[in-house]
Protein backbone atom coordinates (compact mmCIF):
# COMPACT_ATOMS: atom_id res chain seq x y z
CA UNK A 1 0.00 0.00 0.00
CA UNK A 2 1.56 3.26 -0.98
CA UNK A 3 1.81 5.96 1.32
CA UNK A 4 -1.60 7.60 2.46
CA UNK A 5 -0.95 10.72 2.38
CA UNK A 6 0.05 10.56 -1.16
CA UNK A 7 -3.61 9.07 -1.89
CA UNK A 8 -5.77 11.41 -3.94
CA UNK A 9 -8.78 10.09 -2.63
CA UNK A 10 -9.11 7.75 0.64
CA UNK A 11 -10.92 4.75 0.78
CA UNK A 12 -13.66 5.74 2.31
CA UNK A 13 -13.21 4.00 5.44
CA UNK A 14 -9.61 6.14 5.98
CA UNK A 15 -11.82 9.37 4.93
CA UNK A 16 -14.30 8.45 7.95
CA UNK A 17 -11.43 7.91 10.05
CA UNK A 18 -9.80 10.66 9.83
CA UNK A 19 -13.16 12.85 10.21
CA UNK A 20 -13.70 11.05 13.48
CA UNK A 21 -10.74 11.90 14.84
CA UNK A 22 -10.84 15.52 13.70
CA UNK A 23 -14.13 15.72 15.41
CA UNK A 24 -13.16 14.11 18.36
CA UNK A 25 -9.49 15.92 19.06
CA UNK A 26 -11.59 19.45 18.87
CA UNK A 27 -14.49 18.82 21.36
CA UNK A 28 -11.91 16.65 23.81
CA UNK A 29 -9.04 19.62 23.37
CA UNK A 30 -11.60 22.37 22.88
CA UNK A 31 -14.95 22.55 21.50
CA UNK A 32 -16.75 21.18 18.69
CA UNK A 33 -15.87 22.20 15.06
CA UNK A 34 -17.79 25.05 13.53
CA UNK A 35 -17.06 26.88 10.17
CA UNK A 36 -20.36 29.20 9.32
CA UNK A 37 -19.95 32.08 12.16
CA UNK A 38 -16.53 33.19 10.35
CA UNK A 39 -17.91 33.52 7.81
CA UNK A 40 -19.62 36.67 9.70
CA UNK A 41 -16.82 37.49 11.74
CA UNK A 42 -14.42 38.10 8.33
CA UNK A 43 -17.54 40.66 7.24
CA UNK A 44 -17.10 42.03 10.75
CA UNK A 45 -13.62 42.07 10.23
CA UNK A 46 -13.86 44.43 6.89
CA UNK A 47 -16.83 46.78 8.10
CA UNK A 48 -15.01 47.48 10.84
CA UNK A 49 -12.49 48.99 8.88
CA UNK A 50 -14.76 51.66 7.47
CA UNK A 51 -16.78 52.00 10.69
CA UNK A 52 -15.87 52.90 15.06
CA UNK A 53 -19.59 50.95 15.92
CA UNK A 54 -19.02 47.59 14.62
CA UNK A 55 -16.86 46.20 17.83
CA UNK A 56 -16.59 48.41 20.70
CA UNK A 57 -14.66 47.42 23.27
CA UNK A 58 -16.24 48.02 26.60
CA UNK A 59 -15.45 47.74 30.60
CA UNK A 60 -15.88 43.82 30.63
CA UNK A 61 -17.61 42.98 27.40
CA UNK A 62 -17.74 44.06 23.62
CA UNK A 63 -21.03 45.37 21.90
CA UNK A 64 -21.78 46.38 18.44
CA UNK A 65 -23.95 48.85 16.45
CA UNK A 66 -25.40 45.84 14.79
CA UNK A 67 -27.79 43.44 16.48
CA UNK A 68 -26.19 40.23 15.07
CA UNK A 69 -22.65 40.93 16.37
CA UNK A 70 -24.13 42.48 19.54
CA UNK A 71 -25.68 39.51 20.65
CA UNK A 72 -24.77 37.00 23.43
CA UNK A 73 -22.74 39.67 25.13
CA UNK A 74 -20.72 40.92 22.22
CA UNK A 75 -18.85 37.80 21.79
CA UNK A 76 -18.82 37.63 17.46
CA UNK A 77 -18.09 41.79 17.98
CA UNK A 78 -14.98 40.20 20.24
CA UNK A 79 -13.88 38.03 17.60
CA UNK A 80 -14.28 40.62 15.09
CA UNK A 81 -11.97 42.69 17.50
CA UNK A 82 -9.42 40.02 17.86
CA UNK A 83 -8.90 37.75 14.26
CA UNK A 84 -6.03 35.50 16.66
CA UNK A 85 -9.10 33.70 18.13
CA UNK A 86 -9.81 29.66 18.42
CA UNK A 87 -12.34 29.55 15.75
CA UNK A 88 -10.91 32.08 12.89
CA UNK A 89 -7.71 30.36 12.65
CA UNK A 90 -9.53 27.09 12.62
CA UNK A 91 -10.90 28.18 9.54
CA UNK A 92 -7.33 29.76 7.81
CA UNK A 93 -5.82 26.12 9.24
CA UNK A 94 -8.68 24.80 6.98
CA UNK A 95 -7.71 26.11 3.94
CA UNK A 96 -4.09 24.90 4.49
CA UNK A 97 -5.47 21.51 4.89
CA UNK A 98 -7.07 21.51 1.68
CA UNK A 99 -3.64 23.22 -0.24
CA UNK A 100 -1.92 20.32 1.22
CA UNK A 101 -4.40 17.53 0.66
CA UNK A 102 -4.63 18.67 -3.01
CA UNK A 103 -0.66 19.07 -3.07
CA UNK A 104 0.09 15.70 -1.52
CA UNK A 105 0.06 13.34 -4.78
CA UNK A 106 2.50 10.80 -6.37
CA UNK A 107 3.15 11.04 -9.82
CA UNK A 108 1.05 8.49 -11.43
CA UNK A 109 -2.47 10.89 -10.08
CA UNK A 110 -0.91 13.97 -10.84
CA UNK A 111 -3.63 15.09 -12.34
CA UNK A 112 -5.88 18.19 -11.38
CA UNK A 113 -9.35 17.83 -10.78
CA UNK A 114 -11.09 19.49 -13.89
CA UNK A 115 -12.04 22.91 -13.58
CA UNK A 116 -16.10 22.41 -14.05
CA UNK A 117 -17.46 18.70 -12.13
CA UNK A 118 -18.10 16.78 -15.53
CA UNK A 119 -21.92 15.99 -14.02
CA UNK A 120 -22.45 19.96 -14.47
CA UNK A 121 -21.19 20.56 -17.70
CA UNK A 122 -23.38 17.88 -18.84
CA UNK A 123 -26.37 18.58 -17.73
CA UNK A 124 -25.52 22.77 -17.37
CA UNK A 125 -23.06 23.44 -20.27
CA UNK A 126 -19.43 24.09 -19.96
CA UNK A 127 -19.67 28.08 -19.49
CA UNK A 128 -17.33 28.66 -16.72
CA UNK A 129 -19.49 32.63 -15.89
CA UNK A 130 -22.75 30.58 -16.06
CA UNK A 131 -20.86 28.05 -13.16
CA UNK A 132 -19.65 31.33 -11.43
CA UNK A 133 -23.04 32.36 -11.00
CA UNK A 134 -24.44 29.58 -9.72
CA UNK A 135 -21.74 28.86 -6.95
CA UNK A 136 -21.98 33.35 -5.86
CA UNK A 137 -25.89 32.13 -5.46
CA UNK A 138 -25.25 29.57 -3.88
CA UNK A 139 -22.77 30.68 -1.69
CA UNK A 140 -25.00 33.50 -0.62
CA UNK A 141 -27.98 30.95 -0.19
CA UNK A 142 -25.94 28.67 1.89
CA UNK A 143 -24.41 30.72 4.18
CA UNK A 144 -27.61 32.99 4.87
CA UNK A 145 -29.32 29.42 5.16
CA UNK A 146 -26.18 28.39 8.03
CA UNK A 147 -26.77 31.84 10.07
CA UNK A 148 -30.30 31.29 10.09
CA UNK A 149 -30.03 27.94 11.44
CA UNK A 150 -27.06 29.15 14.02
CA UNK A 151 -24.64 26.14 12.31
CA UNK A 152 -23.82 24.87 8.49
CA UNK A 153 -23.07 21.18 7.66
CA UNK A 154 -19.98 21.00 10.38
CA UNK A 155 -21.87 22.46 13.58
CA UNK A 156 -24.88 21.35 13.04
CA UNK A 157 -24.78 18.21 11.24
CA UNK A 158 -21.57 17.26 12.02
CA UNK A 159 -20.78 18.46 15.55
CA UNK A 160 -24.85 18.55 16.47
CA UNK A 161 -25.81 14.56 15.19
CA UNK A 162 -22.21 13.68 17.32
CA UNK A 163 -23.36 15.36 20.21
CA UNK A 164 -27.03 13.51 19.36
CA UNK A 165 -28.81 16.99 19.38
CA UNK A 166 -32.10 17.66 18.09
CA UNK A 167 -31.17 20.52 16.42
CA UNK A 168 -28.43 18.69 14.43
CA UNK A 169 -31.04 16.35 13.29
CA UNK A 170 -33.49 18.72 12.17
CA UNK A 171 -31.07 20.99 10.01
CA UNK A 172 -30.19 17.46 8.41
CA UNK A 173 -33.68 16.95 7.64
CA UNK A 174 -34.69 20.53 6.58
CA UNK A 175 -30.93 20.52 4.28
CA UNK A 176 -31.51 16.92 2.53
CA UNK A 177 -34.94 17.21 1.90
CA UNK A 178 -34.25 20.01 -0.46
CA UNK A 179 -31.28 19.12 -1.84
CA UNK A 180 -31.93 16.09 -2.58
CA UNK A 181 -34.92 16.74 -4.92
CA UNK A 182 -33.02 19.81 -6.47
CA UNK A 183 -29.95 17.98 -6.86
CA UNK A 184 -32.21 15.16 -9.17
CA UNK A 185 -33.28 17.64 -10.56
CA UNK A 186 -30.62 19.96 -11.88
CA UNK A 187 -28.65 17.38 -12.69
CA UNK A 188 -30.80 14.77 -14.27
CA UNK A 189 -28.28 13.48 -17.00
CA UNK A 190 -25.17 11.72 -17.10
CA UNK A 191 -23.96 8.31 -14.91
CA UNK B 1 -2.06 26.75 23.00
CA UNK B 2 -5.51 27.34 21.67
CA UNK B 3 -3.94 29.06 19.04
CA UNK B 4 -1.45 25.86 18.26
CA UNK B 5 -4.57 23.86 18.74
CA UNK B 6 -6.50 25.68 15.85
CA UNK B 7 -3.85 25.38 13.00
CA UNK B 8 -3.35 21.54 14.15
CA UNK B 9 -6.77 20.25 14.20
CA UNK B 10 -8.41 22.95 11.55
CA UNK B 11 -5.42 21.29 9.29
CA UNK B 12 -5.98 17.78 10.11
CA UNK B 13 -10.10 18.87 9.20
CA UNK B 14 -9.08 20.16 5.99
CA UNK B 15 -6.74 17.97 4.89
CA UNK B 16 -9.29 14.90 5.58
CA UNK B 17 -11.94 16.40 3.98
CA UNK B 18 -9.80 17.31 0.85
CA UNK B 19 -8.78 13.74 0.67
CA UNK B 20 -12.39 12.38 1.54
CA UNK B 21 -13.38 14.14 -2.11
CA UNK B 22 -15.35 16.72 -0.21
CA UNK B 23 -14.32 19.88 -1.38
CA UNK B 24 -15.13 18.36 -5.03
CA UNK B 25 -18.31 19.68 -6.47
CA UNK B 26 -18.54 16.81 -8.20
CA UNK B 27 -18.57 14.11 -5.17
CA UNK B 28 -21.36 16.16 -3.53
CA UNK B 29 -23.70 16.42 -6.25
CA UNK B 30 -23.55 12.63 -7.31
CA UNK B 31 -24.25 12.26 -3.27
CA UNK B 32 -27.59 14.52 -3.34
CA UNK B 33 -28.76 12.77 -6.70
CA UNK B 34 -28.23 9.55 -5.34
CA UNK B 35 -25.44 7.92 -7.36
CA UNK B 36 -22.80 7.60 -5.04
CA UNK B 37 -22.70 7.01 -1.36
CA UNK B 38 -18.73 7.23 -0.77
CA UNK B 39 -18.77 10.73 1.36
CA UNK B 40 -21.96 9.78 2.83
CA UNK B 41 -20.28 6.73 4.25
CA UNK B 42 -17.22 8.16 5.21
CA UNK B 43 -19.42 10.87 7.30
CA UNK B 44 -21.28 8.12 8.70
CA UNK B 45 -18.28 6.09 9.71
CA UNK B 46 -16.58 9.36 11.14
CA UNK B 47 -20.45 10.14 13.07
CA UNK B 48 -20.64 6.71 14.13
CA UNK B 49 -16.64 6.31 16.16
CA UNK B 50 -16.39 10.23 17.19
CA UNK B 51 -20.30 10.09 18.51
CA UNK B 52 -20.18 6.46 20.51
CA UNK B 53 -15.79 7.54 21.45
CA UNK B 54 -17.36 11.15 23.01
CA UNK B 55 -19.66 9.63 25.40
CA UNK B 56 -17.64 6.50 26.38
CA UNK B 57 -14.71 9.09 27.23
CA UNK B 58 -16.98 11.58 29.03
CA UNK B 59 -18.35 8.95 30.86
CA UNK B 60 -14.62 7.75 32.14
CA UNK B 61 -13.88 11.54 32.68
CA UNK B 62 -11.48 11.74 30.04
CA UNK B 63 -13.38 14.46 27.83
CA UNK B 64 -14.87 17.02 30.08
CA UNK B 65 -18.65 17.31 29.57
CA UNK B 66 -18.20 21.25 29.46
CA UNK B 67 -16.92 21.27 25.94
CA UNK B 68 -20.16 20.20 24.89
CA UNK B 69 -21.59 22.87 22.85
CA UNK B 70 -25.42 22.01 22.18
CA UNK B 71 -27.30 24.14 19.77
CA UNK B 72 -31.22 24.91 20.30
CA UNK B 73 -33.55 23.93 18.16
CA UNK B 74 -35.99 26.57 16.90
CA UNK B 75 -37.86 26.90 13.59
CA UNK B 76 -35.38 28.53 11.69
CA UNK B 77 -32.62 25.44 12.51
CA UNK B 78 -35.43 23.77 9.73
CA UNK B 79 -35.86 26.43 7.36
CA UNK B 80 -32.44 27.68 6.93
CA UNK B 81 -31.49 24.07 6.28
CA UNK B 82 -33.47 24.51 3.71
CA UNK B 83 -32.23 27.57 2.49
CA UNK B 84 -28.55 26.12 3.04
CA UNK B 85 -29.85 22.70 1.31
CA UNK B 86 -31.08 24.32 -1.74
CA UNK B 87 -27.66 26.20 -2.16
CA UNK B 88 -25.39 23.05 -1.42
CA UNK B 89 -27.15 21.50 -4.48
CA UNK B 90 -26.82 24.37 -6.76
CA UNK B 91 -23.30 25.11 -5.61
CA UNK B 92 -21.83 21.64 -4.91
CA UNK B 93 -20.18 23.03 -1.47
CA UNK B 94 -21.02 23.88 2.27
CA UNK B 95 -19.56 26.88 4.10
CA UNK B 96 -16.68 23.77 5.25
CA UNK B 97 -15.82 22.06 2.28
CA UNK B 98 -15.80 26.00 0.19
CA UNK B 99 -12.94 26.98 2.45
CA UNK B 100 -10.70 23.85 1.94
CA UNK B 101 -11.67 24.29 -1.80
CA UNK B 102 -9.93 27.61 -1.62
CA UNK B 103 -6.92 25.98 -0.51
CA UNK B 104 -7.00 23.11 -3.15
CA UNK B 105 -6.87 25.97 -5.29
CA UNK B 106 -10.83 25.56 -6.94
CA UNK B 107 -11.74 29.04 -9.01
CA UNK B 108 -15.39 27.92 -8.03
CA UNK B 109 -15.01 27.44 -4.37
CA UNK B 110 -13.53 30.83 -3.79
CA UNK B 111 -16.45 32.58 -5.66
CA UNK B 112 -18.82 30.14 -3.76
CA UNK B 113 -16.73 32.29 -0.25
CA UNK B 114 -17.10 35.28 -1.85
CA UNK B 115 -20.93 34.60 -2.09
CA UNK B 116 -20.94 33.20 0.88
CA UNK B 117 -19.85 36.17 2.27
CA UNK B 118 -21.99 38.59 0.72
CA UNK B 119 -24.82 36.04 1.94
CA UNK B 120 -23.33 36.00 5.71
CA UNK B 121 -23.55 39.97 5.48
CA UNK B 122 -27.31 39.76 4.26
CA UNK B 123 -27.91 37.60 7.37
CA UNK B 124 -25.99 39.86 10.12
CA UNK B 125 -28.17 43.03 8.12
CA UNK B 126 -31.38 40.85 8.58
CA UNK B 127 -30.91 39.65 12.02
CA UNK B 128 -32.53 42.64 13.48
CA UNK B 129 -36.12 42.67 12.05
CA UNK B 130 -36.09 38.79 11.79
CA UNK B 131 -35.13 38.48 15.77
CA UNK B 132 -38.26 39.06 16.99
CA UNK B 133 -40.38 36.33 14.28
CA UNK B 134 -41.57 32.87 14.43
CA UNK B 135 -38.09 31.93 12.52
CA UNK B 136 -36.94 31.85 16.23
CA UNK B 137 -39.66 30.30 18.09
CA UNK B 138 -38.00 27.26 19.79
CA UNK B 139 -38.93 23.56 18.93
CA UNK B 140 -39.43 21.37 21.94
CA UNK B 141 -37.25 22.05 24.51
CA UNK B 142 -34.85 23.75 22.98
CA UNK B 143 -31.12 22.71 23.37
CA UNK B 144 -32.46 19.46 23.44
CA UNK B 145 -30.26 16.04 22.85
CA UNK B 146 -31.51 12.07 22.52
CA UNK B 147 -28.45 11.02 25.05
CA UNK B 148 -28.42 12.30 27.94
CA UNK B 149 -25.14 14.26 28.56
CA UNK B 150 -24.93 14.95 32.38
CA UNK B 151 -25.55 18.67 31.83
CA UNK B 152 -28.64 19.98 33.22
CA UNK B 153 -28.99 22.93 30.64
CA UNK B 154 -29.65 20.33 27.81
CA UNK B 155 -32.59 18.43 28.14
CA UNK B 156 -32.20 14.80 27.55
CA UNK B 157 -35.18 13.12 25.29
CA UNK B 158 -34.24 9.77 26.16
CA UNK B 159 -32.94 10.16 29.70
CA UNK B 160 -34.11 6.82 31.26
CA UNK B 161 -31.77 5.09 29.36
CA UNK B 162 -28.15 4.78 29.84
CA UNK B 163 -26.71 7.43 27.38
CA UNK B 164 -23.62 4.67 26.15
CA UNK B 165 -26.77 2.74 25.00
CA UNK B 166 -28.39 5.37 23.26
CA UNK B 167 -25.21 6.49 21.49
CA UNK B 168 -24.36 2.72 20.94
CA UNK B 169 -27.84 2.06 19.34
CA UNK B 170 -27.30 5.11 16.72
CA UNK B 171 -23.58 4.24 16.26
CA UNK B 172 -24.38 0.57 15.06
CA UNK B 173 -26.66 2.20 13.08
CA UNK B 174 -24.64 4.64 11.15
CA UNK B 175 -21.78 2.48 10.88
CA UNK B 176 -23.90 -0.23 9.40
CA UNK B 177 -25.58 1.86 6.90
CA UNK B 178 -21.73 3.22 6.11
CA UNK B 179 -20.76 -0.68 5.48
CA UNK B 180 -23.88 -1.55 3.52
CA UNK B 181 -24.67 1.62 0.95
CA UNK B 182 -23.18 1.25 -1.76
CA UNK B 183 -19.93 3.05 -3.24
CA UNK B 184 -19.57 3.72 -6.80
CA UNK B 185 -16.02 4.90 -7.54
CA UNK B 186 -15.24 4.40 -11.05
CA UNK B 187 -14.45 7.69 -12.58
CA UNK B 188 -13.92 9.60 -8.98
CA UNK B 189 -10.70 8.77 -8.35
CA UNK B 190 -7.38 6.76 -10.32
Amino acid sequence: MKNILYQKQWHWSVSGLALGVSFLLAVALVKPIGVSTQFVILDGMVWDVFSSEIAVKGETAYSSSNAYLNKSGGKYAKSVANPINYSFIFVLAMILGGFLGAKLRTKSNDENEPELPAVWCENLGSSTTKRYMFAFAGGALVLFGSRLAGGCTSGHMMSGIMQTSLSGYLFTMGAFLFAVPIALFMYRKGR
Amino acid sequence: MEILLAIVIGGLFGFSLQKAGAANPQVIIDMLRLKNFHLMKAILLGLGLSSFMLFVLMNVGIIESGHLSVKTAYVGVVIGGAIMGTGWAISGFCPGTGVVGVGAGRKDALVFVIGGLVGALAFTLAYSSLAETFLFDEIGAGKATLATTGIEKYASLMDTVPAVVVVGVIAFVFIFAAWKLPAKSEGLSS
